[in-house]
C-alpha cells in the first residue's frame, strides 16, 4: 500500500502506467503527465477517508439483480459485415501483426 | 442560399406544418442542410454531414405522410447525432483519431429507435474526444464553435450538438451526459438539454466512457421539444442490462402542463453546494432571479444542503478514469480504426501486435485521453484500488444519500448548470483541473443517476453570454423536471418577450460581415 | 530444452507435492455468455459473431440465464455454496484474440465457492477442495502463420472471433495436500471424475480434444522436513507452508494430466535438489515429447485491475431457484458407481479398474446397447484399453463406439465371431473401415460353419499329428487342444473351437 499522505506519481511509475495501457508515450509526454497527474491526484485523493468502513460502495445506481437473457440465438454480422473495419484481412480472418508471449 | 436564413421554428411547430401540409419533411431538411452549408463552415458543430442519406428518409417520411402512415409525432423532423452513437452506415469516431474512417455495421439502439420513428439523420456532431472535456476542444477534428461568440467555447462534450441547435442547423440533437455534456453546453448556448434518469434511454452502441453515469439525452431549443424526443429515445431495451423496465413517466404531458409558468405547491430546493465560491457572478445573479420568479409562480423553495457534494468531483474524476481506462482498451488496431506500424520494432524484429498496439495508441489518442487512461489505470492498479476507485465508490454512496435527504424535503432541486459561462477557446486547454471545474455543479447527478435539465435563465452581465439553471428530480421522476424546466421556461419567456436564443447575434450576418 | 529430472523415488523420499487444478469448461448453451451469437463448433471463421462479441465500439453484454443456471448446477453438484449475490467483474489484460482487452469474468465475487469431489484412486479416497466456480467467457482463435506453426517465429496471425464470448466456468481446486506418489493419479482422476460429473449434467460436451474441457495444473513441492536439511528447503511462498508453485498450461488429455504432473514433481525435485529456486511461472506441456517449457515469468507487472463490470447488474440467485436445481441434479457420481456396481456384479476390484480406465460410461452405454456387463468390461478394459495405450490416446477418443462395441459382441454371441476374429473388426473400426457389418462382410470375417470343409480340416489334423490321436483314443481328451489349434491355423482362425473340439471328439471317441 502506498502512503496515503504521498499523492504522487512518480515519471517511472507513469512509464509503468503507460506500458500496462500499452501507449508508447514518448520522453516529452512522460515528463509532462509525471506533475501533472500528480496534481490531479493531490486534489482527487481528498476523498480518502471521506466515507467509513460502514458504507457501502455502489457499483451501479440502479437497485437492479438479475437481469438475463433467454439462451435464444439472435441474428448478428455476417463475416463481412464483421471484417468491414479490419486494417487487414486474410482467409476470412482478422490479420494481425505477430504476437508476442504465450498461447492463450 | 442565405436569403432564406435560419428555419427558426421548433420541432413542435415543424410538426403543425407538416401536419397542416404547409411543408414536408424534404423542404424542412433541405432547409437545415443548407443551414449546415452555410454556417458550419464558421460553427463546426458536424464531422460527418449525410446529405443523401437525411434527404432520403425525409422524401421517405413525405411519402408515409401521404399515404396517411406516419411513424409519431416527430416523422419527418431532421436530427444530429452525436458522433458517439454508433451509426450503421455513417462514420463514427468519438472525436478521436484512433476511430477515423470507422463505419459501423450496427446501429446504437437511440439512433435505431430515431430511424424508426422517421426523424431523418443530418449528421454526426463534434465532440471532445472520447466524450472527455467539457469544451470540443479535445476534439482530434478542432475545436466547435458558440454561435453566441464564435471566439468561444460551446460546452463539452457534447458542443457540437448545442452548437447545431443554437445556429439552427438542426431543430433537434441527440447528446450523451455522462458529467454534465449535455447540461453544460445546453447552458452556455442558451438551449435545453436533458440528461434522464439513468437507465432510462438505452447506452447499447453509445460508445463507453463511464458507463455507469453515461446517459443519452434530447438537446432542444424548447423543453417540450425536448420531451417529444425523449419519448421516443426513451424506455426498455433489452440489448442494454441496465436499462430500466418500468415505463417512462408521461414526459410530453409535463411539459405542457409546466408551460401554463403554474409551480404552485412545487417544493424547490436550492442546493447550498452548488453555488457561492467559483461561481461567476453573473451566473448567480441569472440563478437567483430564475428562484425569485419560481417563487412568485407559487413554488415552495427551501434550503437544502448536500455535503458530500464537495466530494462528487474528486469521486468523479477517480471512477471514470478507471472506467474509461477499461472502456478504451479495445482501440488496439486490430479489428478496426487506425493502424500506425513503427518504423523499428523494440527488439530488432518486425513490428509485433503488441508494438503496433502501443505505436497505434499512442499516435490515435490525444492528450486528455491518454492522461486519464493513465489515471484510471493507477486508480485501478493493485495497491491502490482500495484507497481510490474502492474509496470513490464510496463516497458515490454518500452522494446518493444526500440526493435522497434532499428529495425529502424537495420535489425538485435546482443549482446554476455551470458555474461561468463560456470561456474563450484556448483559455482552459492546458489546465485540466480547472477544465474539470465545469461539472462541478453537474456531476452529482451522474454520480446518483438522477435526471436533470438545463434551461435558459438569462445573459451574464459581465461578457452578455448565455447562463443556464439545472433542474434535478428523483430518478425516475423525469417529468418533474419537464414540468418544472417548462414553467421556468414559460416564465423567463414572459420576461424576455421570446426566447433567449432570440437575442443571439444573427450567424448568417456575422459570416457575411466576414466575407 | 531438456530439463534435468529428479528420479520419482527420490522426488517422494524428500518432498511433499501440492496439486491445484484449474479446469476450464466452456458451456454447451445454444448462445454464447453476452450475446445471441451460436455456439456451433467448427463454423467458417468470424461467421458467429455480433458488435457485443466483437467488442466493436459501444456493444454490451446481457447473461445468458442458461449459463447461470449451468454455474449454479455445477456448483452444487461439486457440493459448493451458491453466492447469494455477486458480480462479474472485468480482468484486463491486452492481447490480439480479446476482442475488448478485457475478459468479463468474476473475481473476488464467484458464483459458487467452497464444495468439494471425493476422488477414488487404488481404492483410496482423496477429497479435493474446490475453491470456487466462476463465470467467465472464452476468447477467439489464433492461427500462427509462418515456417513453425506455432506462435515463436510466426511471421503474423489470423484471429478468427466465432469462439470469443462462448460461457466458461472456471473450477479452481483448493491446494490438494498429502497424495504422495498418487499425485499424478489423483490428478487424472479429479479431471476424470469431473468430467464424467459435467456430462451427467449435461452441461457441456467436455471434449479436451476439442478444448471444451481444458486443464491447468499447478502443482508446488514443500520438503518433507525430516528428510531434507533446513538450508536446503525450498522457499516457500509468504504466509503458506506451500513451495513456489508453476501452472502448467496446455493439458489436455487425462494421459496429459497425469503425465505432466509427474514431470514437473520430478522438475522441480531436481531444480530444488541442487539449491536452485523454482521460478514461479508458467509453463507448456508438450504431449509429444512429454515435456514442460518455460513460458512467461508471473511476476508483480500481471496486474489485471479488476473491477466490478459496469455494464452487467449482479447476479443474485433465489434461494428457491438454487433449491430447485438441486433437487433436479442427477444422481451423484459415487452414488451413481455404487448403483452400477451392484447392477452389473462387478468386483470392488473391477469396478475401480473401470473408474481408472476413464471407462464408466463406456462400459455403461455398452451394457445399455445390451452388452453383458462382464463381456463389455472385457472389451473396454482388455483390447480396447490395450489399444489406446498403444496409440497414446484416451479410450473415449479412440474411435471405437460403445454401439461398435455392443454389435461386436452380440456377433460373438450369435457365433458368427470368435474373440479373435472380433479383434480384427476392432483394426478395421479404428482403421476407419465401416460399422462392424461392414468391417465382417468386407474383411470375410465370420466364421466357416460349413461342416464340409471343417471336416476335411480335422481329418488333416488327425492324419498329420497320429500320436496326438492315439493319446485321444486312450482317453487324455485335453490332448485335443493341439488338434484345435491345427485345425485354427488351417482355417486361418475362422472357425468355431467348439465345434472343432465336437468334431475331433466325434472321429477319435
Amino acid at each position: 500500500m502506498p502512503e496515503s499522505s504521498e499523492h504522487t506519481i512518480t515519471r517511472d511509475e507513469v512509464a509503468h502506467l503507460a506500458d500496462l495501457a500499452r501507449i508508447d508515450l514518448t520522453d516529452a509526454e512522460l515528463d509532462h503527465l509525471a506533475p501533472q497527474l500528480s496534481v490531479i491526484l493531490e486534489s482527487i485523493a481528498s476523498i480518502q477517508g471521506v466515507a467509513g468502513d460502514d458504507v457501502p460502495p455502489t457499483s451501479h445506481t440502479l437497485p437492479m439483480t438479475n437481469v438475463f437473457r433467454d439462451d435464444v440465438v439472435r441474428p448478428g454480422l455476417t463475416a463481412e459485415e464483421a471484417l468491414s473495419g479490419a486494417p487487414e484481412v486474410e482467409q476470412q480472418r482478422f490479420k494481425v501483426p505477430r504476437i508476442l508471449g504465450d498461447e492463450q | 442560399m442565405s436569403a432564406r436564413g435560419a428555419d427558426k421554428r421548433t420541432a413542435v411547430e415543424l410538426t403543425e406544418a407538416l401536419a397542416s401540409g404547409e411543408t414536408t419533411s424534404v423542404e424542412i431538411t433541405s432547409a437545415a442542410l443548407d443551414r449546415i452549408g452555410e454556417v458550419d463552415g464558421a460553427v463546426h458543430a458536424f464531422l460527418h454531414v449525410d446529405t443523401d442519406g437525411a434527404l432520403r428518409d425525409a422524401a421517405a417520411s413525405d411519402a408515409r405522410r401521404a399515404a396517411g402512415k406516419s411513424w409519431g409525432p416527430l416523422d419527418g423532423i431532421p436530427i444530429a447525432v452525436k458522433d458517439v452513437l454508433a451509426t450503421r452506415g455513417l462514420p463514427t469516431t468519438c472525436g478521436s483519431r484512433i476511430l477515423a474512417g470507422w463505419v459501423p455495421p450496427y446501429d446504437a439502439t437511440v439512433v435505431a429507435r430515431l430511424r424508426a420513428a422517421g426523424l431523418p439523420i443530418l449528421g454526426k456532431t463534434n465532440m471532445d474526444e472520447f466524450a472527455m472535456g467539457s469544451s470540443t476542444e479535445h476534439s482530434a477534428w478542432g475545436p466547435s464553435h458558440n454561435p453566441w461568440d464564435l471566439d468561444r467555447i460551446p460546452g463539452g462534450s457534447g458542443g457540437g450538438s448545442a452548437a447545431a441547435v443554437a445556429a439552427y442547423e438542426a431543430p433537434l440533437a441527440i447528446g450523451t451526459d455522462t458529467g454534465g455534456s449535455i447540461r453544460q453546453p445546453a447552458a452556455v448556448t442558451g438551449t435545453i438539454g436533458v440528461k434522464p434518469t439513468y437507465g432510462g434511454i438505452s447506452r447499447y452502441g453509445l460508445v463507453s466512457l463511464a458507463n455507469s453515469f453515461d446517459q443519452a439525452g434530447p438537446v432542444t431549443r424548447t423543453v417540450l421539444d425536448a420531451a417529444l424526443l425523449h419519448d421516443v429515445i426513451g424506455g426498455h431495451d433489452p440489448l442494454d442490462s441496465t436499462s430500466i423496465e418500468e415505463a417512462v413517466p408521461a414526459l410530453v404531458e409535463a411539459a405542457r402542463r409546466g408551460a401554463d409558468g403554474d409551480l404552485t405547491g412545487v417544493r424547490i430546493g436550492v442546493v447550498r453546494e452548488l453555488g457561492g465560491e467559483g461561481y461567476q457572478a453573473g451566473v448567480l445573479a441569472r440563478f437567483e432571479e430564475s428562484v425569485e420568479l419560481m417563487t412568485k409562480a407559487g413554488a415552495e423553495v427551501v434550503e437544502v444542503s448536500c455535503p458530500s457534494f464537495v466530494h462528487a468531483l474528486a469521486t468523479y474524476y477517480l471512477i471514470l478514469p478507471a472506467e474509461a481506462s477499461s472502456n478504451l482498451a479495445r482501440f488496439d488496431a486490430m479489428r478496426y480504426g487506425l493502424r500506425v506500424t513503427p518504423d523499428v520494432a523494440r527488439d530488432g524484429a518486425e513490428p509485433s501486435a503488441e508494438d503496433v498496439m502501443r505505436a497505434t495508441r499512442e499516435a490515435g489518442f490525444g492528450d486528455e485521453v491518454k492522461r486519464r487512461i493513465i489515471l484510471g489505470t493507477f486508480a485501478l492498479s493493485s495497491g491502490y484500488y482500495d484507497a481510490y476507485y474502492g474509496q470513490a465508490q464510496k463516497v458515490r454512496t454518500l452522494v446518493t444519500r444526500d440526493f435522497e435527504a434532499a428529495f425529502g424535503q424537495a420535489d425538485v432541486l435546482v443549482s446554476p448548470t455551470a458555474p461561468t459561462t463560456a470561456f474563450k477557446i484556448g483559455e482552459k486547454v492546458d489546465d485540466p483541473l480547472a477544465m474539470y471545474l465545469n461539472d462541478l455543479a453537474t456531476i452529482p447527478a451522474n454520480l446518483s443517476g438522477v435526471p436533470g435539465i438545463s434551461v435558459p435563465s438569462g445573459l451574464a452581465d459581465q461578457d452578455g453570454l448565455p447562463t443556464g439553471v439545472q433542474i434535478l428530480a428523483p430518478a425516475m421522476a423525469d417529468d418533474r423536471v419537464y414540468r418544472v424546466g417548462a414553467a421556468l421556461e414559460a416564465l423567463l419567456a414572459q420576461e424576455w418577450g421570446g426566447p433567449l436564443l432570440d437575442q443571439a447575434p444573427a450567424l448568417s450576418l456575422l459570416e457575411e460581415g466576414e466575407e | 530444452m531438456t530439463e534435468t529430472l529428479l528420479s520419482y523415488e527420490d522426488v517422494l523420499a524428500r518432498f511433499d507435492p501440492a496439486l491445484g487444478l484449474e479446469v476450464h469448461v466452456e458451456l454447451n448453451t445454444a448462445t454464447k455468455m453476452f450475446c445471441g451469437c451460436p455456439t456451433t463448433f467448427g463454423a467458417e471463421p468470424n461467421t458467429q459473431v455480433c458488435p457485443t462479441c466483437l467488442g466493436l465500439p459501444g456493444s454490451m453484454p446481457v447473461v445468458n440465464a442458461k449459463a447461470v443456471e449451468s454455474a449454479i448446477r455445477i456448483g452444487l453438484a461439486l457440493n459448493c455454496e451458491i453466492a447469494e449475490w455477486c458480480r462479474f467483474a472485468r480482468k484486463n489484460y491486452f492481447y490480439p484474440d480479446m476482442p475488448k482487452n478485457f475478459q468479463t469474468s468474476q473475481y473476488d465475487e464467484p458464483i459458487a465457492f467452497n464444495g468439494y469431489m471425493d476422488v477414488e484412486v487404488d481404492g483410496e479416497t482423496y477429497r479435493v477442495g474446490i475453491e470456487r466456480a466462476h463465470m467467465e467467457e472464452d476468447t477467439g482463435k489464433s492461427t500462427h502463420i509462418g515456417t513453425t506453426g506455432r506462435i515463436h517465429g510466426a511471421d503474423y496471425s489470423l484471429v478468427d472471433y466465432n469462439r470469443a464470448g462462448i460461457p466458461l466456468i472456471e473450477i479452481v481446486t483448493k491446494p490438494v495436500l498429502g497424495t504422495g506418489a498418487k499425485a499424478p493419479e489423483v490428478a487424472r482422476a479429479y479431471v476424470a471424475q469431473l468430467r464424467d460429473l459435467l456430462l451427467g449434467l449435461g452441461v457441456s460436451d467436455v471434449r479436451m480434444e476439442q478444448g471444451s474441457l481444458r486443464c491447468d495444473v499447478n502443482l508446488s513441492l514443500a520438503p518433507k522436513s525430516s528428510v531434507e536439511p533446513v538450508e536446503r528447503r525450498p522457499e516457500p511462498v509468504e504466509g503458506t507452508t506451500l513451495g513456489i508453485r508453476t501452472e502448467t498450461k496446455n493439458v489436455n488429455s487425462l494421459r496429459s494430466v497425469e503425465r505432466a504432473t509427474r514431470y514437473e514433481m520430478q522438475r522441480h525435485a531436481a531444480v530444488l535438489s541442487e539449491g536452485g529456486k523454482v521460478l514461479q511461472e508458467t509453463r507448456h506441456w508438450h504431449e509429444d515429447t512429454g515435456v514442460t517449457t518455460s513460458g512467461r515469468e508471473k511476476s508483480d507487472a500481471e496486474d489485471y485491475r479488476y473491477f466490478p463490470e459496469p455494464d452487467l447488474v449482479p447476479v443474485a440467485p433465489s434461494r428457491e431457484w438454487v433449491e430447485q436445481l438441486r433437487t433436479e441434479l442427477p444422481e451423484p457420481p459415487h452414488a451413481r458407481r455404487a448403483r452400477l456396481q451392484t447392477e452389473w456384479g462387478f468386483s470392488d476390484l473391477e469396478m475401480r479398474d473401470t473408474v481408472g480406465a476413464g471407462a464408466l460410461g463406456l462400459v455403461e452405454e455398452t451394457i445399455a446397447a445390451g452388452t453383458a456387463p462382464q463381456a463389455a468390461r472385457k472389451w473396454w478394459l482388455g483390447e480396447l484399453a490395450r489399444r489406446a495405450n498403444e496409440s497414446e490416446t484416451e479410450l473415449a477418443a479412440l474411435g471405437v463406439t460403445p454401439a461398435d462395441v455392443a454389435r461386436v459382441q452380440a456377433l460373438v454371441d450369435e457365433g458368427t465371431l470368435n474373440d479373435k476374429l472380433a479383434r480384427q473388426v476392432f483394426d478395421g473400426l479404428l482403421a476407419g473401415e465401416g460399422t462392424p457389418d461392414e468391417i465382417v462382410a468386407a474383411r470375410g470375417l465370420a466364421i466357416v460353419s460349413d461342416e464340409g470343409a471343417l471336416g476335411t480340416a480335422v481329418d488333416h489334423a488327425i492324419a498329420a499329428n497320429p500320436d496326438v490321436a492315439d493319446k485321444i483314443r486312450d482317453g487324455k481328451v485335453a490332448a485335443a487342444g493341439a488338434l484345435i489349434g491345427a485345425v485354427m491355423k488351417e482355417m486361418q482362425g475362422q472357425a468355431d473351437a467348439n465345434r472343432v473340439r465336437e468334431l475331433i471328439l466325434e472321429r477319435l471317441t
